[in-house]
């Protein structure tokens, strides 16, 4: 009965993957359809409405700074997390590597996104 | 008339003499109200009697007839050979416990965790006799009356592959019957059972496969109790840096 509890430090990733899982679930299909096939097919916004010089400005606002910000690095701790727990179903023991390679990831992703979007400015 | 017979295939071991354990397949009269359990307990009084299993209720009550049915745990005494017939009955040990012998398995894991869980309702503050029953509304029943269903068959531990990967985790039927007794108005200690349900063997191996829920024979929904506990552990995990260092729980 005794033996001493120590406080997992799961709700962090957990946290992550939730919000990323909920971010994907709702965002993820329709950002596939407008940015992959909807604009580039002319069928939305008009033909240059993802010209470099547009974009660049989307990415230089801070809500949309916010925004790339939100989609990128929390897509990544959800893959992360899910890539994790999957790779046992898949035959590869997961071990401290593995974690570190998932979520590691996930931070450079994090880290990267962060960095890029800053240095482009307001 | 030639009389209808099904095969069972029942993993044997006696871990005092076998070096492994080996399928032995028996032929046993079929007939279309017949469960696994009574193909076994056939086997045992007619054919072979150092054949070992645990069974009492015959009707889905006690929870002692759980083993693994053609690759599925299951309770023995509710598994039809009708709905296998003609195929081979194929029968093992619960998945992810030790054998103790045959078909039975070590179960003091489990015991342990149901120990650990505090199973019983813990009033917020005493009560005295004079001041009656509990009264509950059925909205308040409704809270906790499914989770109390468990008969610790232990199908949803065979079923977990987490449990499978790492012992040490609570599991399944533990962490719904703690839930069971967090959702009880009567009970005032979910606070001291939190730090079981946030530690490193708490809810948080869970990774919402639910295959558990699936295999319960009585609907307790083990992996709903689980994710309402990641969510309160979670809130409490980030509550617990706004408080004060020294007055954490
Ligand atoms: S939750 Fe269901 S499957 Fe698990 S031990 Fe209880 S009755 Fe059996
Ligand atoms: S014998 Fe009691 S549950 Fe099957």
């Amino acid at each position: 009965m005794n033996r001493p509890l120590k406080r997992s430090n799961a709700p962090i990733f957990w946290g992550l993957f939730g919000a990323g899982g909920m971010l994907s679930a709702l965002l993820g299909p329709v950002l596939v359809l407008i940015t992959g096939l909807a604009v580039p097919m002319g069928l939305l916004f008009g033909a240059d409405a993802m010209s470099y010089a547009n974009m660049l400005a989307f990415a230089q606002h801070w809500l949309g700074k916010a925004f790339l910000f939100a989609i990128v690095s929390l897509f990544l701790w959800h893959a992360g997390h899910r890539i994790f727990h999957s790779l046992h179903d898949v035959g590869i023991h997961a071990g401290p590597g593995a974690k570190a390679v998932c979520y590691g990831g996930a931070l450079l992703g994090t880290v990267i996104a962060a960095l890029s979007l800053l240095s482009m400015g307001f | 008339m030639a009389e209808k017979t099904i095969t069972i295939k029942v993993l044997r071991y006696n871990p005092e003499q076998d070096q492994a354990p080996v399928f032995q397949a028996y032929q046993v009269p079929f007939s279309d109200d017949m469960s696994v359990l009574q193909a076994l307990l056939f086997i045992k009084d007619e054919l072979d009697e150092t054949l070992s299993f645990r069974w009492s209720c015959r009707m889905a009550i006690c929870g002692s007839c759980g083993m693994m049915i053609n690759g599925n745990p299951k309770l023995s005494c509710k598994t039809f050979l009708r709905d296998i017939y003609p195929e081979t009955v194929r029968v093992e040990a619960l998945n992810h416990f030790p054998i103790e012998r045959d078909l039975v398995v070590v179960m003091d894991d489990f015991i342990d965790k149901l120990e650990r869980i505090q199973p019983y309702i813990i009033p917020a503050a005493p009560r005295s006799l004079a001041q009656g029953e509990y009264l509950q509304t059925p909205a308040q029943l409704e809270k906790y009356e499914q989770f109390s269903s468990c008969i610790n068959c232990l199908l949803c531990y065979a079923a977990c592959p987490q449990y499978g990967l790492n012992p040490e985790f609570i599991g399944p039927g533990a962490l719904a019957l703690l839930h069971r007794y967090n959702a009880d108005s009567r009970d005032g200690a979910s606070a001291q059972r939190m730090e079981l349900v946030a530690a490193e063997e708490g809810v948080f191996n869970c990774t919402a496969v639910g295959y558990c829920s699936e295999v319960c024979p009585k609907h307790v929904d083990p992996a709903n109790a689980v994710n309402q506990n990641k969510t309160t552990a979670a809130g409490n995990y980030f509550m617990s840096f706004l408080k004060p260092r020294g007055t954490s729980k």
